[in-house]
């Protein structure tokens, strides 16, 4: 008999969830989400930004202190961990010191009403799918760091949970093994469409897993978007320099014609969408990769330092403007430091914050 | 979904055939726990006799001696059918009032109002009948001003109302966590509400009942300044020890204990070292060794330090002899209880010590080599302050015992009064003063409870949590060398003492009469322990036979029960937050800071009357032990939980297992070097106890341990010897069974040396 593992993914639905440590901590001040059936949606903030009590409030491992949570559209808000649909991979990963790979695996089949063969053969399908076959017997101690990992994985999986949580899956494993394992991770996610929340620090991790990004701050979402909407068109500063690394760059919009905004930067002149600004002082947000050196008409700058990583050049620019971050392709010929230059900016990348 | 028969309140949450979890509201079927309580609760009414049977709770000579209709064996339910008792009745209402729940959901408020009701009424009721209608009648004066005199009379609850009442407290507790209490857990609400109501019923209320004792005056009535009188004795805390005269005994006890703690905590601390982190090669032996003194009745100790340190004993004679130092009696006093007491307790500091210093992640110390540290700095850096919680433990319960101890005080303490035996001898002794008693528990209680608040203080905060759920492949670092040597040097030495000891234990049993005559004998034991056979099978014609299985017996039932009970109690103390927490712990730990003599009175005072009345019984000698050792189960339990990573829970729970599944699946496999030790633990101590037992045997349950105190009295040392060295070799058989049975808890983690396999 072979199990497979399919999916019985529901979505997340929070109203204006709070969460409360004693009197006046305030964790997560009244969020509102919305996590759709099948989709990977990733919590990224700084620490202390409250992405892993909103997870674990999603677990059943904190209890809100007011809002509501539903899971498919059952109201779940009251339900202890124990009765929700949901599993989680742990950032220690939590395996059982004291049990075998398979007995970590069956574990929580053995709660879901399964005979001891069938959740046997799902424990193994489970393994299988991770990569693990043969590696039931061993203890956790006797694996590899990215090993223990992807048991813990098998162990969430193989429940088939309405939702699967990740709390920083990654961060105990080297670089590597990061990206092999984010990918393994949404690539079972897409396969078997699952609904997964995805707790992580990382930017980079957000952005290649995400089906969309929650970004936190102080306890509250500052902005929710796909990968690439959080990346071209950040709401504020925060975000812009959260998701990617972002010039701030202080402009005057000199004229707005519909949705098109021209700004000018010591009398360089740009035109990009408005978002909504009037006329009057802004600041645009610029991309690295989106900063033109070198050419005819632009903006004045000194190259304060220059810096070979291999597959590009990264450069500091001072100027009026103050100092900005800017990468370059050409490694054949590269500036020296104390050159000047004009920069310019990419018809598309730089966006004004709506601030 | 496995099926579990066994056990607590199991509070499933149904489930559906494939993994998919239907919640709590489950409307259709009704809660399976529930209707096991009210089933027991009605069985409780209307099939088991209401009161206590007088051949005791396992003679079942009732089932044929008139029930269900004679009024001494009937049930609750035919008592009132027969118009007996009437005041039982009113238990029908809360009885039947969960009946009309049965089919609603939890999450319906009038579900949690109903059973809240329905446990509280019924549980009080219980409560207040049971002590308002004695076995003359109304118990207080202002019931019969009330009510007029009152024919009747009740005896102690039997089984009925046991039961009874335990299914009312049940109700209510799940009432409480369908209100919302503690994420609705019915597994923790009740355990918490189960815990609270055993500990109140035999820890604070036979100590309240003594300590009202203190404020009693000669007639009967109660007053503050006898109190006071009684407070401040010159006997009490007279310091004329500063200048050569006696200290009162509050100081004695005091200084006792604190060199006492210091001692047992510092020498613990060697063995567990020398067992875990060197290259010893006699580590086994070590480790059985450091087990001997707690299978050891207290005073055989004394006793053999007489044999060798006393007036005549062989060491002061070879002393004597050889360098002509004239023989003194210094070992009666401090030093000989220091010595006494340091044999008797310094195991108790290794067992609770070995566990925390296994338990020091070998990856943490790994890290701090890494960092440029050596293995002193390592050790003094990383490994000792991990050790805080358990050299913190092992000295509050060194501090304790030594507090608590009362048979080596009363061997060798000669002049050198402590609180344990003053209180004794204000009992027993001529001036039979109950008052002076309760007034030196108290001050016993205070010295012991700063000394639990001390070590909490200096706990504080910090998280000494090391095994995390990640597997730990590390390794433990050897001792520095500087500190190996004095460490071994230490060790070694006292264990050699401890030898020398037993030894003369082992001799003194087959002596003929020690310092008389010294020919070898067997006759001692023969006398004890002499078995004919016959046809009819074996018949026990020793003289210790009878109080030997007893004892036996008793321990054996006390034992898990201790355990499971002091280990309940460390998981509701580490893993669960509720109102009220520390009060808890603390009435978990009272017992254990209270000293023997004293539970042994107050349980004679508390339980000779209904509504429980259990004196003369096994069931006080159990229960006695229970709540003496749970401390060490609980400790032990704190200790070693605190090690473990909450993230291991939280992942059961989101694994689907409920609280009662992680307690038993998780957390209880990777405790199981704490259940030996609080299994162990609890056996022998019920074994060896004297102080609390001396006081609660009855001519049927008579104890070893106060059958040797019985021949010492009566001047038999050989027999009282070689009956304790019997009880050595059987307590250390069973702490090897014990051990076979519990095993190694299997982490992986590698060994320093291939030598250490697994038993």
């Amino acid at each position: 008999m072979t199990a497979t593992i399919s999916s019985k993914a529901a979505p997340v639905r929070f109203e204006a969830v709070t969460k409360r440590f004693g009197k006046d901590v305030v964790a997560v001040d009244a969020i509102n989400l919305h996590v759709e059936a099948g989709k990977l949606v990733t919590l990224l903030g700084p620490s202390g930004c409250g992405k892993t009590t909103t997870l674990r409030m999603i677990a059943g491992l904190e209890m809100a202190s007011s809002g509501r949570i539903l899971i498919g559209d059952r109201d779940v808000t009251k339900l202890p961990a124990t009765d929700r649909d949901v599993s989680m991979v742990f950032q220690s990963y939590a395996l059982f010191p004291h049990m075998s790979v398979l007995e970590n695996v069956t574990y929580g089949l053995t709660f879901s009403g399964f005979g001891k063969a069938e959740a046997r053969s799902r424990a193994l399908a489970g393994l299988d799918l991770v990569g693990l076959k043969g590696f039931d017997a061993r203890l956790p101690s006797e694996l590899s760091g990215g090993q223990q990992q992807r048991v813990a994985v098998a162990r969430a999986l193989v429940l088939e949970p309405q939702v699967l949580l990740f709390d920083e899956p990654l961060s105990n494993l080297d670089a590597k093994l990061r990206r092999q394992v984010r990918e393994d991770i949404r690539a079972i996610q897409q396969d078997l469409g699952l609904t997964v929340v995805y707790v992580t620090h990382d930017q980079e991790e957000a952005l290649a897993v995400s089906d969309e990004i929650v970004v936190m701050r102080n306890a509250a979402i500052a902005q929710i978007g796909t990968p690439r909407q959080l990346y071209d068109t950040p709401n504020d500063r925060f975000v812009a320099d959260f998701i990617g690394e972002a010039n701030l760059i202080a402009c005057q919009i000199v004229a707005v014609e519909g949705d098109m905004a021209t700004i000018e930067i010591e009398g360089y002149r740009h035109s990009l969408p408005s978002r909504g600004m009037a006329t009057g002082p802004g600041t645009i947000a610029v991309r690295p990769s989106r900063l033109l050196i070198g050419a005819d008409r632009g903006i004045p700058a000194t190259v304060a330092k220059a810096t070979y990583v291999g597959v590009r050049m990264e450069y500091t620019l001072t100027g009026a403007f103050g100092q900005v971050f800017a990468v370059h392709d050409d490694v054949d010929a590269p500036l020296e430091p104390g050159a000047k230059i004009t920069m310019s900016f990419a018809d598309k990348g730089p966006v004004l914050l709506p601030e | 979904m496995s099926v579990e028969t066994r056990g607590a309140p199991r509070p499933g949450p149904a489930r559906g055939p494939h993994g998919g979890r239907v919640g709590a509201d489950n409307p259709g079927g009704a809660n399976p726990v529930l209707i096991f309580w009210i089933v027991t609760g009605w069985v409780g009414f209307c099939l088991l006799p209401w009161y206590m049977v007088e051949d005791g709770l396992w003679s079942f000579r009732w089932l044929v001696g008139g029930y269900p209709f004679d009024t001494d064996y009937a049930p609750g339910a035919f008592l009132i059918a027969q118009a007996e008792k009437l005041w039982l009745a009113p238990l029908l209402i809360p009885l039947a009032l969960p009946l009309l729940v049965l089919r609603r959901p939890k999450s319906d408020p009038l579900y949690a109002k109903i059973l809240i009701l329905a446990g509280a009424l019924g549980f009080g009721w219980l409560i207040a009948q049971g002590f308002g209608i004695g076995i003359r009648g109304f118990s207080y004066d202002w019931l019969r001003a009330l009510f007029g005199e009152m024919d009747a009379r009740q005896y102690g609850m039997g089984y009925g109302a046991m039961i009874c009442a335990t299914a009312f407290l049940f109700l209510l507790t799940q009432g409480i966590a369908a209100r919302g209490a503690i994420n609705g857990d019915v597994f923790v609400v009740s355990t918490i509400g189960g815990v609270i109501a055993i500990v109140t019923a035999f820890v604070f209320f036979p100590i309240a009942k003594m300590l009202f004792a203190a404020f009693v005056t000669e007639d009967g009535t109660y007053s503050l300044s006898v109190f006071f009188a009684k407070f401040f004795d010159d006997r009490l805390w007279g310091l004329g020890c500063l200048w050569g005269a006696r200290c009162g005994a509050a100081w004695n006890s005091l200084f006792l204990a604190i060199a006492v703690g210091v001692i047992t905590t510092a020498l613990g601390l060697c063995f567990a070292l020398v067992v875990t982190r060197s290259g010893f090669r006699f580590k086994r032996g070590l480790r059985a060794l450091t087990v001997l003194p707690i299978i050891t009745p207290p005073f055989v100790i004394g006793l053999a330090l007489i044999l060798l340190f006393g007036l005549s004993g062989s060491v002061t004679q070879f002393v004597a002899d050889l360098f002509g130092i004239p023989p003194t009696r210094w070992l009666y006093g401090f030093p000989g209880v220091l010595i006494a007491q340091v044999l008797a307790f310094t195991p108790i500091a290794f067992l609770v010590l070995i566990g925390v210093v296994e338990g020091v992640s070998p990856s943490m110390e790994e890290a701090a080599q890494t960092l440029r540290a050596n293995k002193w700095q390592t050790f003094r850096t990383v490994s000792l302050p991990l050790m805080r919680p358990g050299l913190a433990n092992a000295f509050l319960l060194g501090f304790i015992e030594s507090m608590a101890d009362f048979g080596n005080p009363l061997v060798l303490g000669g002049n050198f009064d402590v609180l344990s035996t003053e209180i004794f001898f204000a009992i027993v002794g001529a001036q039979y003063d109950q008052g002076r008693a309760a007034v030196l528990a108290m001050v016993l209680l205070f010295f012991t409870l700063s000394a639990f608040y001390a070590q909490r203080a200096w706990l504080g905060k910090k998280s000494y949590t090391t095994v995390t759920g990640k597997g730990d492949a590390g390794v433990h670092p050897l001792m520095p060398v500087g500190l190996s040597v004095p460490v071994l040097t230490i060790a070694l030495g006292w264990a050699a003492f401890t030898i020398i000891v037993y030894a003369m234990i082992l001799y003194g049993s087959v002596v003929e009469l020690w310092g008389v005559n010294n020919s070898l004998t067997f006759k001692h034991y023969v006398t004890a322990f002499s078995v004919r056979f016959e046809e009819a099978g074996i018949r026990w014609t020793g003289a210790a036979w009878d109080s030997f299985w007893t004892t036996i017996t008793i321990a054996a039932i006390a034992a898990p029960l201790t355990a499971a009970l002091g280990l309940v109690t460390a998981y509701l103390l580490t893993r669960q937050s509720f109102a009220g927490k520390n009060a808890f712990e603390f009435g978990t730990m009272l017992s254990f800071a209270i000293p023997g003599t004293v539970i042994g009175v107050s349980y004679i005072l508390a339980f000779n009357v209904p509504p429980i009345e259990i004196t003369g019984t096994g069931i006080i000698l159990v229960i006695s032990f229970i709540f003496r050792n749970m401390p060490v189960g609980v400790r032990a339990g704190i200790a070693s939980m605190s090690q473990l990573d909450r993230s291991l829970d939280e992942s059961s729970l989101t694994l689907g297992a409920n609280s009662w599944q992680t307690f038993r699946r998780v957390i209880l496999p990777l405790l199981r070097p704490a259940i030996l030790a609080a299994l162990v633990y609890s056996f022998v101590r019920a074994m060896t106890a004297i102080s609390a037992v001396i006081f609660l045997v009855s001519a049927e349950y008579d104890m070893a341990t106060s059958y040797i105190i019985g021949r010492v009295e009566n001047n038999d040392y050989g027999l009282a010897i070689a009956y304790s060295t019997t009880l050595i070799f059987v307590m250390l058989a069973a702490v090897g069974i014990l051990q076979l049975l519990v095993g190694r808890v299997r982490i992986g983690r590698r060994t320093q040396l291939v030598t250490e396999t697994p038993v």
